[in-house]
């Protein structure tokens, strides 16, 4: 219960804009918590910026309860940090130890241009569930919620990987800087329940080709991308992508 | 002068009001529909099911979103789920039944037919959000489960484990997201509206600034919804998400738009307790917990730093079941928190900070074992663990309560049109239907109910009486809003130049401190004059420079955001003290010291509040002008609640 305290080394990825080339910049933050979450302690460096009559560092959170997948921070070369199962703003400082040095960067990928600091551009993500992913049901009447049945199995794997924040952690944890692990989710989601049926040809081929349009790399099979889920999202969808896409082809 | 506001309901019995309203609205014609440009401001459940639904039917949208993309807006973090009277449990439930209970809920202070209409088409969102691929949880027969929540006595609840609020939105982000693959949604992310544009005393457009590139933009249309949610973060520390602000219904209020019962907030009493000073945020433990948990303070303030562990039972004090035999610890939320503050007064609250209550399941766990605990609440203790690094199977948790819903808002009708024509309001940015008090898992219904089933009818009804005028962007309404938006920014360059003693972060934790004291869970006359004043000179503070650093660009900057924010909230603030000093009565989530039971319970006063407050700007909050929509009840007659 009662706050330890220590004092934190930091290397932080300043960057402009899109087009300046970067460059990690050393700071020293002293008198944390143990019980201070990691985006408390940047907010505590950027009011000790303010003061100093300096910029922030600019970086993103929005929940900070780990649902809305707004943060996103590579934290020792690990997206999210090196806790599982968690976002960025998950993170405690009790993680840490007095006097280490905390290496912090934006998420790297060649589809996330940064926008400042450890903010990045993220919209190609929208762009692929923008052309797929969805039922296409019409806001109107429909038939009574339990006219068509779900087995409660399939519901509950929809939810799995329904479970996606949107963050990118698996983008950015990938070497080849793709997006399966993410189209996957929300394939697999809509395969798996009969509403999702009707668009699911036109669905997986479209999302598929827009992933590759993106500038999104291919899957290797690596599996970083599951291991730095904060919703530990599993690549099995992955295997479920690649059918809907190989059904898809072999019935046009 | 003050006027009487008209709610504009049609007339006859509360269950045909809506049917015959959509019998004798006016309609567009189809082939015109795309003629109508609309703008959505906000795309949270209200937001993204409005921009949707107005695009299937045919007109042109407009959306504009805070953040990077839709998905993240806050509706995505409502954990419970969403109430229908769809009665598939066969307990009794029915529309009438959760209209009543809505209306109790709120402490009979909301619009008896609205609620009435929310309760209606309930029934049509769970229809809807299944046909949306919402995996709702399932029976093994493959139908819908259903829960009960928030006390009442039916089981109405649709969920999707502790993420009903994320995947409701999902489902509505992904229909709006379809329909800009259609062309129909012209979405801008990224986007802050900095004002409403009024020509010929109808809204007509906003004005927005590229959060990236800090380029300022007008936009026109025939007709501007807004849909941006809450303002719980004038209290600094809620469970509120960072984007969650007032900025956009304050910025239409300052052109006339009515602020409807700016003081009804809703405080959650189960949320994990503050920390320390740098306390950013903080997280709701779920309502569901105090099934099980059983709620205790020490006896003697002189035990309250002692391990829970080593206190004895006869030392410890179940404040609740003592006080609320036959509710005990599932007392409402506003009774609760209440209690728990009283007790923390009283110098037992426990944790280093003195400020939290014990909600033990030691006994729940002897009973049921670890087993049955960890089926029910697993996913919640283990968020408690990573968080205050406590296991709360081994030490009782610690709680407090937060802010974490406004029920005040900007004050619409029934066809959810503010006073200013042209101008709807949807979702927790209206004063809304929930009154004094919104029930749990009601929240999520009426965004999508207003977004999905209200918007589209009512938004036709008046687009098919609008006429065009000769305005354009280029309009001298259109320029002055642009120059008095740009003025603004350059004003906050200005303040940080001048330099002052505090951050604006500092100041906006200042504000916090005074309205979760003052204009918190219990007021009083003096408390809210006094907070008056402060909020003032803090006010008076701000204006006169802060320290804070812009980049030259004026583009992507946390520091500017905060400091556009925290003006507005300054003067919101300030307008929920006033209100709070007017409403003399106590009534749902609103708790005035000087009104209250012998027993301490919240003392309404039916005869001279039973109405909606309405605040018009007039320059400075100091001289804003009372107006009323007085409420009758011919349906569900006011009684005094009792929870003994």
């Amino acid at each position: 219960m009662s706050a330890k305290k220590m004092t934190v080394h930091l290397k932080v990825w300043r960057q402009k804009n899109k087009n300046d080339a970067g460059h990690f910049e050393d700071y020293t933050v002293q008198d944390i918590s143990d019980d201070m979450s990691f985006l408390e302690m940047l907010d505590r460096l950027n009011v000790n910026l303010q003061k100093a009559g300096k910029l922030e560092v600019e970086f993103e959170s929005d929940c900070r309860e780990g649902i809305c997948g707004t943060c996103s921070c590579v934290i020792n070369g690990q997206p999210h940090g090196p806790v599982t199962g968690a976002a960025t703003c998950q993170l405690y400082m009790r993680q840490f130890k007095d006097g280490d040095t905390i290496v912090i960067e934006p998420w790297r990928a060649k589809a996330f241009p940064v926008i400042r600091d450890l903010v990045v551009d993220r919209s190609g993500l929208d762009r692929i569930i923008t052309v797929g992913g969805y039922t296409g049901a019409k806001t109107g009447p429909h038939a009574d919620a339990n006219s068509i049945l779900v087995p409660k199995e399939n519901a509950e794997k929809a939810m799995d990987y329904a479970a996606c924040i949107g963050c990118g952690a698996c983008v950015a944890a990938c070497p080849n800087g793709s997006a399966s692990l993410f189209t996957s989710a929300k394939i697999s989601h809509m395969s798996l329940l009969p509403q999702g049926h009707p668009l699911r040809q036109s669905r997986v081929t479209r999302m598929v080709n827009q992933m590759d349009k993106e500038g999104f790399g291919h899957c290797t099979n690596i599996g970083e991308c599951q291991s730095a889920c904060p919703k530990e999202i599993k690549i099995d969808s992955i295997a479920i992508m690649r059918r809907e896409f190989f059904n898809a082809a072999i019935r046009s | 002068m003050s006027i009487t506001l008209d709610s504009r309901a049609p007339s006859g019995p509360i269950e045909s009001k809506w049917d015959r309203y959509k019998a004798d609205m006016k309609l567009v014609n189809p082939a015109n529909k795309r003629k109508h440009t609309v703008i959505v401001v906000g795309t949270g459940l209200a937001g993204a099911s409005a921009s949707a639904s107005l695009a299937e039917a045919g007109y042109q949208v407009k959306t504009f979103c805070i953040h990077d993309t839709p998905r993240r807006a806050h509706s995505i973090a409502a954990q419970g789920g969403i109430n229908a009277a769809k009665n598939y449990m066969n307990d009794g439930d029915s529309v009438y039944r959760l209209f009543y209970d809505t209306v109790k809920g709120g402490d009979y202070r909301s619009r008896e037919a609205n609620v009435y209409r929310l309760a209606q088409v309930s029934t049509s969102i769970i229809d809807q959000s299944v046909a949306a691929g919402v995996p709702f949880a399932r029976e093994y027969s493959g139908e819908l489960a259903n829960r009960s929540f928030g006390g009442t006595q039916v089981s109405r609840t649709f969920y999707a484990r502790g993420q009903t609020g994320q995947q409701l939105l999902l489902g509505a982000y992904q229909a709006m997201m379809r329909q800009v693959d259609e062309k129909a949604v012209e979405l801008r992310t990224r986007t802050e509206m900095l004002d409403l544009v009024v020509i010929n005393g109808k809204a007509r457009g906003i004005i927005t600034r590229n959060l990236v590139t800090g380029q300022i933009e007008r936009h026109m249309a025939d007709a501007v919804v807004l849909a941006t949610g809450g303002y719980g973060r004038v209290f600094y520390l809620s469970t509120n998400a960072f984007n969650s602000n007032v900025s956009a219904a304050w910025r239409a209020h300052k052109r006339g738009a009515y602020f409807g019962n700016p003081c009804f907030t809703q405080i959650h009493p189960t949320c994990i307790p503050v920390s320390g000073e740098d306390q950013s945020k903080l997280t709701l433990m779920s309502e569901s917990l105090r099934n099980d948990g059983r709620v205790w303070v020490p006896k003697s303030a002189a035990d309250a730093k002692k391990h829970p562990n080593e206190l004895a039972e006869a030392d410890r004090d179940y404040y609740l079941e003592r006080r609320y035999p036959s509710f005990g610890n599932l007392v409402p939320r506003d009774v609760a928190s209440r209690n728990a503050k009283y007790v923390c007064d009283e110098g037992r609250g426990v944790g280093s900070s003195g400020l939290a209550v014990y909600l033990d399941f030691k006994d729940a766990i002897k009973r049921l074992g670890d087993n049955v605990i960890r089926e029910k609440y697993g996913n919640l203790f283990h968020m408690y663990h990573e968080i205050t690094n406590e296991d709360p199977y081994q030490v009782p948790m610690r709680m407090y309560p937060a802010v974490h819903y406004t029920m005040g808002g900007l004050w619409v009708d029934y066809h959810l049109q503010s006073n200013i024509p042209g101008l709807f309001v949807l979702g927790e940015a209206n004063f809304s239907d929930h009154g004094a008090n919104r029930l749990g898992a009601s929240a999520l219904m009426q965004g999508l109910a207003d977004g999905y089933f209200v918007i589209p009818f009512t938004m036709g009804n008046y687009l098919a009486g609008f006429k065009r005028d000769e305005a354009t962007t280029e309009s001298s309404e259109f320029k002055d809003a642009q120059a008095s938006a740009q003025g603004r920014i350059d004003h906050m360059v200005a303040l940080g130049k001048k330099g002052g003693k505090h951050t604006t972060q500092e100041i906006y934790r200042s504000l916090g401190k005074i309205m979760w004291d003052k204009v918190g869970m219990e007021r009083d006359e003096a408390g809210l004059k006094q907070a008056i004043s402060q909020i003032q000179a803090l006010r008076q503070e701000f204006e006169s420079g802060v320290k804070m650093q812009v980049p030259e660009d004026l583009g992507r900057s946390q520091a500017l955001e905060v400091a556009m924010r925290v003006e507005d909230l300054l003067e919101l603030g300030e307008l929920m003290a006033k209100d709070a000093l007017e409403r003399k009565e106590s009534c749902g989530g609103h708790f005035r010291a000087e009104s209250q039971t012998e027993d301490g319970e919240a003392k309404r006063d039916d005869e001279n509040f039973s109405h909606v407050s309405a605040w018009e700007y007039k320059g400075d909050v100091s001289k804003s002008v009372l107006h009323k929509e007085s409420l009758t009840f011919e349906y569900v007659k006011p009684t005094q609640r009792s929870y003994k």
